[in-house]
């Protein structure tokens, strides 16, 4: 049973204590809930790629060891590409940390029952992952523990947030993918070198 | 144990691994092929080459994405069949034009022993090239070194995504008579 836990204010509240940190957002609710909490370069939002949200936060936390990634993602999203979790494990970055924002529907397409409305528990996977660290947050009062989770401790770590199945005001940020990517990698590099070798 | 193949495969392995450490290619994401034994090995051996090891070859594309993001670069590399998981993931380097560079070993081509690779196998090419990939064949052993760097350097210096396509021809009768 989901309680009544918001996304939008349940984001917005974890990304309070962000930091410098970078997010990866999945396609669709969570890249429009990431930009509602507010527009930085330090966001990644992503319109396609349904599954690829965790693996591009791996070869960034991979990539960038000294700063600390979240990925954000819903539960359809990370379904698609679940094997994810066992490459994260196996890979073990200290600074990545996942946020499952688990509706138990496909919010986007029409609020479709999903997988884990079943037996299905993306905590549980991501511990048999071997994903050691997991949390489940069900109420507002946890949502604290939760940016505590995520941000202030040693990687890789999963949290699953049940979140009520609502319709949230459009949130549409910066749909180019080629612009997204550019003004992101700025963000981490600084301005482009004249060439990238 | 480093298990060697054919001393072609030796040479055209050490070619591309050479051509990877002149352009700090430092991480190399992989479901494996036969084919690509030698090379993968030469990785793992490598203390500054990180191989992360997939279940599935598309998370290997945004791996490549997320480290391209972060400014490390990167290879993708798997068999023929692998492409065939790929497809709606290479949309994403398309759309946000970022590098994304793949070894890919052909089967289901020269003398393959096995149906099942074959109808994959046919379909490599012109599944890369429907979704925006630059291929390059390459057939000649001596020749693979060369044309992996060729690529390396389209898709680093353009933000491509390109794929070496290894011929089976190339790979040779390693596989043959095996049932993998
Ligand atoms: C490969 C692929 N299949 C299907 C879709 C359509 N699609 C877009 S968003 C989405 C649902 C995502 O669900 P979830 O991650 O749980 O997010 P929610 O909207 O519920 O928060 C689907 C199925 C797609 N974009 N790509």
């Amino acid at each position: 049973m989901i309680d009544s836990l918001e996304r939008r204010p349940l984001v917005a509240e974890v990304l309070g204590e962000r930091g410098d940190a970078l997010v990866v957002a999945g396609l669709g609710s969570p890249t429009w809930d990431l930009f509602a909490a507010g527009d930085r370069p330090e966001n990644l939002y992503t319109w396609g790629g349904m599954g690829l949200a965790l693996p591009t936060a791996l070869g960034l936390a991979l990539a960038v060891p000294e700063r600390r990634v979240l990925c954000i993602t819903g539960d359809g999203e990370i379904m698609m590409g679940i094997g994810s979790l066992a490459v994260v494990a196996n890979q073990a970055p200290e600074n990545l940390a996942i946020l499952v924002l688990d509706n138990e529907s496909f919010g986007e397409t029409g609020q479709q029952r999903g997988l884990t409305a079943g037996p299905t528990d993306i905590a549980a996977i991501a511990a048999g992952a071997g994903i050691s660290a997991t949390m489940t947050v069900r109420a507002g009062n946890q949502v604290a523990d939760l940016a505590q989770f995520l941000f202030a401790a040693v990687g890789p770590r999963l949290a699953v947030a049940k979140i009520a199945l609502t319709e949230e005001p459009w949130a549409l940020p910066e749909k180019d993918g080629a612009t997204i990517a550019r003004r992101f990698r700025e963000a981490i590099m600084g301005a482009p070198r004249t060439t990238d070798r | 144990m480093t298990k060697l193949g054919p001393s072609a495969e030796i040479d055209w392995s050490n070619d591309v691994f050479r051509e990877m450490k002149a352009r700090e290619i430092s991480l190399v994401a992989t479901v494996p092929d036969g084919g690509l034994t030698r090379l993968l090995n030469m990785c793992e051996d490598d203390h500054a080459t990180r191989v992360v090891t997939l279940t599935t070859e598309p998370e290997g594309v945004g791996v490549c994405i997320g480290a391209w993001l972060g400014g490390k670069k990167s290879l993708l590399a798997m068999q023929s069949s692998g492409v065939g998981n790929c497809i709606n993931a290479l949309g994403m380097p398309a759309t946000m034009r970022a590098p994304c560079l793949m070894l890919v070993a052909m089967r289901g081509q020269w003398g393959e022993f096995n149906p099942w690779q074959v109808p994959m196998g046919g379909a490599t090419r012109p599944a890369l090239e429907a979704i925006g990939v630059r291929c390059f064949d390459v057939d000649a052993p001596n020749r693979i070194g060369e044309t992996f760097a060729a690529a390396a350097d389209l898709a680093f210096h353009g933000g491509f995504a390109t794929a070496v396509l290894i011929g089976q021809r190339a790979i040779g009768a390693k596989g043959f008579g095996r049932d993998d």
